[in-house]
């Protein structure tokens, strides 16, 4: 219950807006005010204070535990494969991302809305069903890709691929979400002007199409990276948590919090949510520089 | 001829667009595609430009057949309504595009952008983007940007129909004294019959798919083929049978042979005009009258006064087709 106790933030948020509104009638504000602290204070205890709490208990012992942390091998292994699967994950997202939003919004075909509820399962199912269809499909003594892989040499579970796999498959919806709206805001008349002009299908796509999504794009591409990054539930299915192996940065921070190495636990969880932050931060500034030049 | 158009026709569903299309349109010129929104004008236009494909017909530009060639290869320059400005591109850049896609060397581009933008009077506005012009700018630069490429025919699809009144006025003056500037081979759609009777050499009248008639404009103001190109041309009113245009009626106050009796039932002042409705004894609904202020004032009538109406022997009419079988032997045809 003592988490409960309000954060520093909402009260103080409150005083400016007294000062302004000073010589009116106060009846009139109290609604927006209530409303504002409501929602500050909802955020506030949800999402801020606790992943605040994440890096305070980072750096609660000073920097020695953490450079520690970061030059353990395996920690460092484990790094390097959420690395891999997130850069996988955004390259294969953004491929086939660009290309699904395209059919979807220039193409009418049978199927269409079948196709739009299914690019939205993997939000709505929990990653844990994910991983155990993953296993299902590649499982190499039952699996129907999972048995010819294994003939061929190709291990799909507890390795890298079947890890890439899950988290591709996971982090989906997202680039599709952002793309498809500002491709259908855009329009065609942009491309068809440049196509009058001269340009070739790949000429048109390279230098009208992909400039003309670039934000959305963007930010699927961040809101990806943040979601591969931090993909737990699926993952732990499919990898077999071989530590140094298959073990990622997330799975590492479960195992580590529960073997009592809290403070290592710390170090990795602030770093994961600090590349989150920054991203969403970058993204946010980069915005708002294009939109004072009225580029978007 | 530079755009030959043999049996085109689409379809859209069970929406015929276009249906047997047949015209030429001669190099050079500046001509207008007339008619109701609709009626397959724009369809026409993005064919010639191949953005959109015939079910049936060919389509020639500058004696090539270009039925099977896509957009990029034919040699046209497209203006859109709403501009189609590359919202990422500055003015510059959105000029050059045709240009640099062509990998024509640096010199060059820049030298021919500089010398579009003077021709659409946009050269202080270069480095800018698109979202930072007016909507008039935005088009004089969609116009540099396609005449850029140099191409055989220019068509502009409706391209002061997002501008507001003023701005369209001075624009389709400007599009004319450009065209006698760079004399490329241009075909513009308009529904704005006033648009079209000022700027085109040509006018070719569009509805419901079909030709209903090519001509100057002098031609088709008065000689109509028809009773609906009449009517689109401006306003028109029915008299004895025929469509004619309100101020070719001669209006008396005294009983005349040949006239026809009517009585007045509304009088409206519009600027410089009066708008007389006369009931006449012959037809159910009435007819409409423009005459000058002065010329109504001499007339000395007013609500429920009789006057007679008559309609000289050169005034431009044509057969109401609707109720025209009867009431013809009203007035002869004069031609």
């Amino acid at each position: 219950m003592v988490d409960i106790a309000s954060p520093p933030v909402a009260p103080r948020r409150r005083e400016p807006r007294d000062a302004a509104t000073l010589g009116r009638p106060a009846g009139r504000r109290i609604g927006p005010l209530i409303l504002r602290a409501v929602v500050i204070v909802y955020v506030g205890l949800l999402v801020a204070w606790p992943v605040a709490l994440v890096f305070w208990n980072t750096f609660a012992d000073g920097l020695a535990p953490v450079i520690e942390t970061f030059t353990d091998p395996l920690v460092l292994a484990s790094l390097r494969l959420t690395a891999i699967a997130a850069a996988a994950s955004v390259v294969l997202n953004v491929v086939f991302g660009v290309t699904v939003s395209l059919v979807l919004v220039r193409y009418e075909f049978p199927g269409k809305r079948l196709l739009n509820a299914i690019l939205d399962l993997p939000l709505s199912v929990s990653p844990v069903v994910v991983g155990l269809s993953i296993v299902l499909v590649y499982e190499s003594t039952r699996g129907i890709f999972g048995v010819p892989l294994a003939a061929a040499g190709i291990q799909v579970l507890f390795s890298t691929p079947g890890i890439i796999l899950a988290t591709t498959f996971i982090a989906m919806p997202l680039v599709i979400r952002e793309i498809v709206p500002v491709l259908t805001e855009v329009g065609t008349e942009q491309e068809q002007a440049a196509r009058s002009l001269g340009a070739s299908g790949p000429q048109t796509f390279w230098r009208i199409t992909i400039p003309a999504i670039r934000w959305g794009l963007t930010y699927g591409v961040v809101l990806c990276l943040a979601r591969s990054i931090g993909e737990f539930g699926a993952v732990k299915v499919v990898s077999g948590n071989l530590i140094g192996q298959t073990q990622t940065a997330t799975l590492m921070v479960e195992q580590m919090y529960f073997d009592f190495d809290q403070e290592q636990a710390f170090a990795v969880a602030g770093l994961l949510a600090s590349i989150s932050i920054i991203a969403i931060v970058v993204v946010s500034v980069l915005r708002s520089r294009a939109e004072r030049k009225g580029t978007s | 001829m530079s755009i030959d158009i043999q049996a085109v026709g689409k379809r859209f569903g069970s929406f015929v667009a276009l249906d047997d299309v047949n015209l030429s349109l001669p190099t050079g010129q500046l001509t207008a595609l007339l008619g109701p929104s609709g009626g397959g004008k724009s369809t026409l236009l993005r064919i010639i430009a191949g953005l959109e494909t015939a079910d049936a017909g060919r389509i020639r530009i500058e004696g090539r057949d270009a039925t099977d060639l896509p957009a990029q290869k034919r040699g046209v320059g497209f203006v859109f309504q709403h501009y189609a400005a590359f919202a990422h591109m500055s003015v510059a850049k959105n000029v050059a595009f045709g240009l640099e896609i062509r990998h024509r060397p640096k010199e060059e581009v820049r030298a021919r952008v500089d010398e579009l933008l003077r021709l659409v009077h946009l050269e202080q506005f270069g480095h800018r983007l698109p979202s930072q012009l007016s909507g008039g700018q935005r088009q004089r630069m969609a116009l540099a940007r396609a005449l850029a490429v140099e191409p055989t025919v220019l068509l502009l699809d409706e391209p002061f129909g997002a501008l507001d009144a003023q701005v369209r006025k001075e624009l389709r003056q400007w599009l004319r004294r450009l065209h006698d500037e760079v004399h490329v081979t241009t075909v513009f759609v308009t529904h704005d019959q006033e648009e079209a009777l000022e700027v085109a050499d040509q006018i070719v009248v569009i509805n419901e798919g079909r030709v209903e008639q090519v001509g100057t404009p002098d031609d088709l103001y008065d000689r109509p083929a028809n009773d609906f190109v009449m009517r689109f041309l401006g306003p028109t009113t029915t008299l004895a049978g025929l469509v004619v245009r309100p101020h070719d009626i001669g209006v008396v106050a005294l009983p005349v042979a040949g006239a026809i009796p009517g009585t007045v039932r509304v009088v409206q002042r519009v600027g410089f005009e009066v708008r007389l409705t006369v009931q006449t004894s012959e037809a159910r609904d009435p007819a409409t009258v423009t005459l000058p202020r002065s010329r109504y004032l001499e007339l000395g009538v007013d609500v429920g006064d009789p006057v007679w109406l008559r309609l000289p022997a050169d005034a431009v009419r044509a057969p109401a087709t609707a109720a025209s079988a009867v009431l013809e032997e009203a007035t002869s045809g004069s031609h």
